[in-house]
């Protein structure tokens, strides 16, 4: 290798540690999380924010987001958009909440049922993106609406009401443990999310699918020439995210013991921005699963952190949107700032 | 030729038949004019040319008029009678107001409203009474019925119930209480919240929670309590608050030292009333809010008959006594 007479490479810049890492797109939302939590640490610190209890607070509710939130991000890497997740977390709990009330079915039988449905409303909504071409925003808004309506009309319709309760079924099965059950004070859908965060980086980062979203999320047309099966990976993709707002409507379910025709509201939008949050870009091809992690711990704080400040909740809105346009600008600067030229 | 006079046999057999038509016309005679099919008295109109329209700010996913539309429908079979419901998605005074000028242009025989904004539904109300169409006003709108020419007023206003309610829970002991808010911008909900403060005494914080997302509600009010020891009284203004609420206790640990209450009814409400957990839960009675505007319609349509006064629906309290009652009325969403 030719030496330069003073003895070390000149054409390659060592670039520091910190540097690299903050470049990554799954880290990204790190800097936003960090600046939401000292907020909250500084201003409620001795409110119980920082205590195990507190903490357990706003990471069930992060987790909660988080799980819809990992395939969403994928699927949005993919390009397209799934706007009725939100519908489908109701739809599937009051599919499980019926069941087990009006028809006396078994409560994984219930389960079991509402994953299906899901996957099929999935199949279903990559099949009609795929077949007519049109954007996936229009055809999920329309699944939005429709779901909604399908489960308000069937829920009165089947029962005259629009809260229904497990009754007896979910007290003690180990489906109620394994879904909504707690290890101390931290509730399980905090490691649900976990693995399926892990299980998403995996896939994306180490198999050869993962390979395939990022390439239809940047150029489908390249990729279907290059000989990835576009149409597979989409509608595998939309199943995924129904499957998980099916998952979070039976943890919902089973620790509320009830379901309601109006669950999973916002859901989708919240998604989306705990993945955009997090890095994933609203134009495809670029982001990563980790982001949404942190994208929606940062979700989980700004929602429950203020109820630890103890300013009025007339100002919840209000404050969850400043406090999210802060930490997204934040994370801005810090990427911009890491990644730019010196 | 055998000419005879009238022999008896005859004036038998002529007798007999004139009594015979005397009576059939007599008894298509007693039956009297238009009758309606085994209605007993006919009126000035049948049921089956009555068609009448309910116009509300309830949305179909609300669970409290869930209930209502029930009454309506189950006052619908009874009397025979077409009724139609019309509510927006969310609480949005114009879209009401096209609701109602909607119904007004089909002509119903009479319509059953809320009137949520005075301002804005005032003006269309008096059109319709003024085009002939008899208006009862339910749940919302006790102060402004009788201006705008409506037969009578059914229901509890929510100011009121919360008054009501904030009364019960001073005489249990409360001095400083929470009032969950599950739906922020629901102005009956507002209104329970008012009447709650002012029927306490004054020391009353409200805290809005999103009813959509149980979890976050619940860790919500986790919070809320944990910062807030010298809490004593709660009141949920609904299903949606009041479970998550119920769970929020148990994990905290004070179910004990807070009194607890909420307003409608639901299973999970009523075991946990019947439990002690709960101190009461109110019932507006809200079946009857539907069912009764459609009966009072009917009666003043047919035979031009109606209250003089307003009729109240609640609230009704319900305790630990008659928790278990409810709670199969609760599941069929009858209360």
């Amino acid at each position: 290798m030719a030496q330069s007479t003073t003895g070390e490479e000149t054409r390659v810049r060592e670039v520091g540690v910190l540097r690299r890492w903050l470049t990554r797109p799954e880290l990204a939302a790190v800097a936003g999380a960090i600046l939401v939590f000292a907020f909250f640490a500084v201003v409620a610190g001795d409110s119980g924010f920082l205590t195990g209890g507190g903490t357990a607070t706003y990471l069930e509710v992060a987790a909660q987001l988080g799980i819809v939130a990992v395939p969403v991000s994928m699927l949005m890497i993919a390009g397209e958009f799934d706007l009725s997740v939100g519908s489908m977390v109701g739809a599937a709990g009051m599919i499980i909440a019926i069941a087990v009330s009006q028809y006396g079915w078994p409560l994984w039988a219930a389960v079991l049922l509402s994953f299906l449905v899901a996957l099929g409303v999935g199949f279903f909504n990559g099949y009609v993106v795929i077949k007519t071409g049109l954007p996936s925003f229009i055809v999920t808004l329309g699944m939005l609406f429709a779901l909604r309506g399908l489960t308000i009309g069937f829920a009165r319709l089947l029962t005259a009401r629009t809260q229904i309760g497990l009754g007896d079924a979910g007290s003690g099965s180990l489906l109620t443990s394994i879904f909504a059950g707690s290890i101390g004070v931290f509730s399980a859908s905090i490691i649900w999310w976990l693995v399926l965060a892990l299980l998403g980086t995996w896939v994306l980062q180490r198999m050869v699918f993962g390979n395939w979203i990022f390439g239809v999320g940047g150029d489908a047309i390249a990729a279907r020439n290059v000989g990835v099966p576009v149409n597979r990976v989409k509608i595998a993709l939309f199943m995924c995210t129904a499957l998980s707002a099916a998952l979070l409507a039976a943890i919902q379910v089973l620790d509320a013991g009830s379901a309601d025709v109006l669950r999973g509201e916002l859901v989708e939008l919240q998604a989306i921005a705990a993945a955009v949050i997090g890095g994933v870009l609203l134009t495809g091809g670029y982001g990563s699963v980790i982001g949404a992690l942190f994208g929606a711990l940062i979700f989980g704080m700004v929602q429950q952190g203020i109820f630890f400040t103890g300013v009025s909740t007339d100002w919840f809105q209000v404050f969850v949107g400043v406090m999210l346009l802060v930490a997204v600008l934040f994370n801005n600067i810090i990427r911009k700032r890491a990644s730019e030229a010196r | 030729m055998m000419e005879r006079g009238f022999s008896r046999r005859d004036f038998l057999k002529a007798g007999c038949a004139g009594i015979a038509g005397a009576a059939v016309f007599g008894a298509a005679g007693c039956g009297g004019g238009p009758e309606t099919e085994g209605a007993g008295v006919a009126g000035l109109t049948s049921r089956k040319d009555i068609r009448l329209v309910m116009v509300t700010h309830g949305s179909a996913s609300d669970p409290f008029w869930s209930v209502v539309q029930n009454g309506l429908k189950q006052a619908s079979k009874d009397l025979g009678v077409e009724v139609e419901y019309r509510a927006p998605e969310s609480l949005d005074v114009v879209d009401i107001q096209k609701n109602m000028e909607a119904a007004i242009a089909s002509e119903p025989s009479g319509i059953a409203m809320t009137v949520v904004d005075p301002d804005a539904l005032s003006d269309l109300a008096r059109q319709a009474t003024g085009k002939g169409i008899p208006i009862v006003v339910l749940n919302t709108g006790q102060e402004v019925w009788e201006e705008v020419g409506a037969i009578t007023y059914v229901g509890q206003t929510e100011y009121d119930a919360g008054v009501e309610a904030g009364k019960r829970m001073a005489e249990a002991g409360v001095e400083s209480a929470l009032c969950i808010n599950q739906e922020q911008g629901n102005v009956a909900l507002e209104d329970r919240c008012n009447g709650f403060s002012e029927g306490l005494g004054g020391n009353v914080k409200e805290l809005a929670v999103q009813g959509t997302d149980p979890t976050a509600a619940q860790n919500a009010i986790k919070t809320e309590l944990n910062n807030n020891s010298d809490v004593d009284g709660m009141l949920t203004l609904g299903p949606q608050g009041a479970i998550p609420a119920l769970q929020a206790l148990k994990s905290t640990g004070k179910g004990q030292a807070l009194k607890f209450a909420t307003f409608d009814l639901a299973p999970e409400v009523l075991q946990a009333v019947r439990d002690g957990d709960l101190l009461f839960a109110i019932d507006q009675q809200q079946f009857l809010q539907g069912y009764l505007p459609i009966t009072f319609l009917t009666t003043y349509v047919q035979y031009g008959v109606s209250p003089v006064n307003e009729v109240a629906t609640g609230p009704r309290f319900v305790t630990r006594q008659d928790a278990n009652d409810v709670i199969d009325l609760t599941k069929q969403g009858i209360r």
